[in-house]
């Protein structure tokens, strides 16, 4: 660190924002993680298994 | 934790239990859930088809979120011309000091999320906010874990700057609000 004439005070404060700003990066993740994922998505999993399981299967 | 198993597994049956973090990622990288959801839809599609590519026993994960952030950026490319606003137009307006007692409130934080570039963003949800080393960040990010390190420090820096905390402005010195909310804007208009 080589903030000349800052005060100890304005130190703290600095090590303060970079840590509420951490936990606000947290933040954005997290609330994006604890949406409820569309049914969508786990749907075209299985239909994409579906379309595999076809694939595979001996040809008649 | 029994990686003999893991390997055993079909890889794309377990694409299901990693459709929250990856949809969070894309929320964060987006900042827009249709685009988001665009973005996950088209991950999900690769990566179903380049599944032969993914080294079983990897972090699956990290996998995908690679996937994404290359699709998003190649997407980007294509359309880059639309948003002319690298380091934010808008950032101008935004000038923001904590609240009194000293936290800054959260919508502000994302308004200032929002104007940084699309690699800020990336750096800063990849390194810290999910849980990913550097070394992980950068193998997804394809640089090395020193560009890691720094674009995550110019990115911080930027942010607080955004956020009207730069180091050295003399936050919380005395100043009352309305005389820091009138320099706030002054430095926002020079800058």
């Amino acid at each position: 660190m080589h903030n000349q004439g800052s005060k100890p005070e304005q130190d703290g404060q600095a090590d303060q924002i970079k840590a509420q700003i951490e936990e606000n990066l947290k933040r954005v993740y997290q609330s994006a993680l604890v949406e409820e994922v569309p049914d969508r998505f786990k749907l075209l999993l299985q239909q994409l298994k579906e379309k595999e399981a076809q694939k595979t299967e001996v040809p008649k | 934790m029994n990686l003999a198993v893991a390997t055993d597994l079909d890889p794309r049956d377990q694409l299901v239990e990693h459709l929250r973090p990856l949809r969070a990622f894309a929320i964060s990288l987006t900042r827009n859930v249709t685009s988001a959801d665009d973005l996950v839809q088209e991950t999900i599609l690769k990566a179903w088809a380049s599944i032969d590519k993914f080294q079983r026993g990897s972090n699956l994960q990290a996998w995908l979120f690679t996937i994404l952030r290359n699709t998003y950026y190649s997407s980007l490319r294509k359309s880059r011309r639309e948003v002319a606003d690298p380091d934010g137009a808008h950032a101008a307006t935004l000038s923001v000091k904590p609240d009194h007692d000293g936290r800054m409130a959260f919508t502000d934080f994302l308004r200032a999320f929002d104007a940084l570039s699309d690699e800020h963003r990336e750096v800063l949800i990849l390194v810290g906010a999910s849980g990913f080393s550097t070394e992980e960040a950068a193998a997804m990010m394809g640089v090395a874990a020193g560009t890691v390190k720094s674009r995550a420090s110019r990115a911080r820096k930027r942010l607080a700057h955004l956020l009207g905390l730069a180091e050295g402005e003399g936050m919380f010195s005395g100043v009352d609000a309305v005389t820091d909310a009138v320099i706030g804007r002054a430095v926002a208009a020079m800058g």
